[in-house]
């Protein structure tokens, strides 16, 4: 399902680029909302959110997926923690469905999926890794590093339980926006993976936008 | 293949956890007793403890929603803790994650230990909270997890539906182990079980040695990513670790 957003670009109170192959950790707070944009399309925003206040309670693809009774995300789509609660909710979206089974992508999964040679090409988890590492004040660590949304990645299941990597239904300019429902932390990779059509084998850049509860 | 002799057999009651290490070279058969089991399981490396069991990477890997005969199960580390070698179900979920405290008291209602004693309504988060604290996990190492012999399928909407019918009495499962793996289960109910009555299958569990793996292995060649995940399995057993267990 496809929702347009009632927010201005211009009241955000916070815009940030993220080139691709970089990542993204910031705080948003209880009641503000915030905007992944595709910039250029077929990006894909590889996503983790953990509770504020006990980063031990964070997003968890199952409980997501089997409390709404569907695979994939979109408008009114609850994104909940390990406990059960929700850390936000989807408000808008000009995609329509977006995966959250295709995980990120790792040197690891890289040289079984495409071939042993690829070990050292840049990936999700090493961007992953990296911000743990540069915002230890978080206490985070390869420990925390669970199953994660892929914002405007097409994954279809099969009914005879097949799953293929499909090219992007996402588009230059779509957008997903969620609204916090506690106050979470936001991990996100700009997925830099070159060996699938996750990015039209292209990366290119997301684009943050944050507005305060208060601001329509 | 599997002509090792059994060494150990147990009977888990539905609603139960319990835990094991596997060395590598060992099958652990699954048996449903009655039809309608559900065993939730986690797979850790014992050395390293970080190192799980990846239900996106084993998913994308091997283009599939279901696991059944020579899917292979792997780690964050593009290395495989076990591959299944005979399945008589043909379908194992692995998307749905947990039953939880607050599932099973809304849906089936909450039986107290000081009530109900051996009967009481256990969970699979609590189970695996319980079984991983043995060996010094907590929330923060929890992941996706198996839901043995449960089938969840996926209508084109991408809407789930439970069947009820997926595993009958006398289904079996057999993983075969390709690195030394610590396993964490339980039997509590799948989360998305409809039955009226919490629902309390009891499974049987039977140990044996594996056959070696050969070049033309069924699960290693099912596809080209397994033969790689292999080559990755086979080095860390060379490398960081002794040998099959012999």
């Amino acid at each position: 399902m496809q929702r347009q957003s009632v927010l201005a670009a211009e009241a955000a109170r916070y815009r940030k680029v993220i080139p691709a192959g970089e990542y993204w950790i910031h705080v948003v707070i209880k009641g503000q909302t915030f905007r992944i944009v595709d910039v250029e399309g077929n990006q894909a925003a590889d996503t983790l959110l953990f509770a504020a206040a006990d980063p031990a309670e964070r997003y968890s693809i199952v409980d997501t997926m089997r409390a709404q009774r569907n695979v994939y995300l979109s408008v009114g789509s609850k994104l909940l923690s390990t406990a059960g609660n929700t850390l936000a909710q989807i408000v808008a979206d000009t995609v329509g469905r977006h995966d959250t089974l295709g995980g990120a992508c790792a040197a690891e999964s890289n040289t079984v999926r495409y071939a042993l040679d690829k070990r050292t090409m840049h990936s999700c988890r090493d961007s992953y890794l990296l911000a743990l590492a540069e915002h230890d004040h978080f206490n985070l660590s390869k420990r925390d590093l669970t199953h994660n949304i892929n914002f405007f990645m097409n994954v279809p299941v099969t009914a005879e339980g097949g799953l293929s990597f499909a090219d992007g239904v996402s588009g230059p300019g779509k957008y997903v926006e969620l609204r916090a429902v506690m106050d979470v932390i936001v991990l996100i990779s700009n997925c830099p993976q070159l060996n699938n059509p996750c990015n039209a084998y292209n990366p290119t850049p997301l684009e943050i936008l944050i507005w305060d509860p208060d601001v329509s | 293949m599997n002509t090792g002799a059994v060494f150990h057999e147990a009977l888990i009651e539905g609603g139960k956890h319990w835990s094991l290490t596997a060395r590598s070279g060992i099958v652990l058969r699954l048996i449903d007793v009655n039809g309608g089991a559900n065993v939730g399981m986690l797979f850790y490396n014992p050395y390293n403890l970080l190192e799980r069991y990846n239900v996106p990477d084993t998913l994308k890997c091997q283009h599939t929603f279901k696991l059944t005969k020579g899917h292979c199960l792997y780690s964050d580390m593009g290395r495989i803790f076990c591959s299944i070698i005979e399945d008589s179900v043909g379908w194992h979920d692995t998307a749905c994650g947990n039953s939880n405290k607050a599932l099973v008291a809304q849906r089936w209602g909450q039986k107290s230990y000081q009530n109900c004693r051996n009967d009481w309504t256990q969970n699979g988060h609590d189970s695996f909270l319980v079984e991983g604290g043995k060996y010094g996990l907590g929330r923060r190492d929890l992941a996706a997890n198996v839901n043995w012999f449960s089938k969840v399928s996926i209508a084109e909407t991408g809407d789930m539906t439970f069947d009820a019918s997926n595993s009958r009495a006398g289904a079996f499962v057999d993983l075969r182990f390709e690195m030394d793996t610590l396993v964490l289960l339980h039997t509590c109910p799948h989360p998305l079980n409809p039955a009226a009555d919490y629902p309390r299958a009891p499974i049987r569990m039977e140990l044996r040695k594996s056959a070696p793996v050969r070049d033309d292995d069924f699960c290693r060649n099912s596809r080209p990513e397994n033969i790689r995940g292999f080559e990755n399995t086979e080095l860390y057993r060379q490398c960081a670790r002794s040998g099959r267990g012999t």
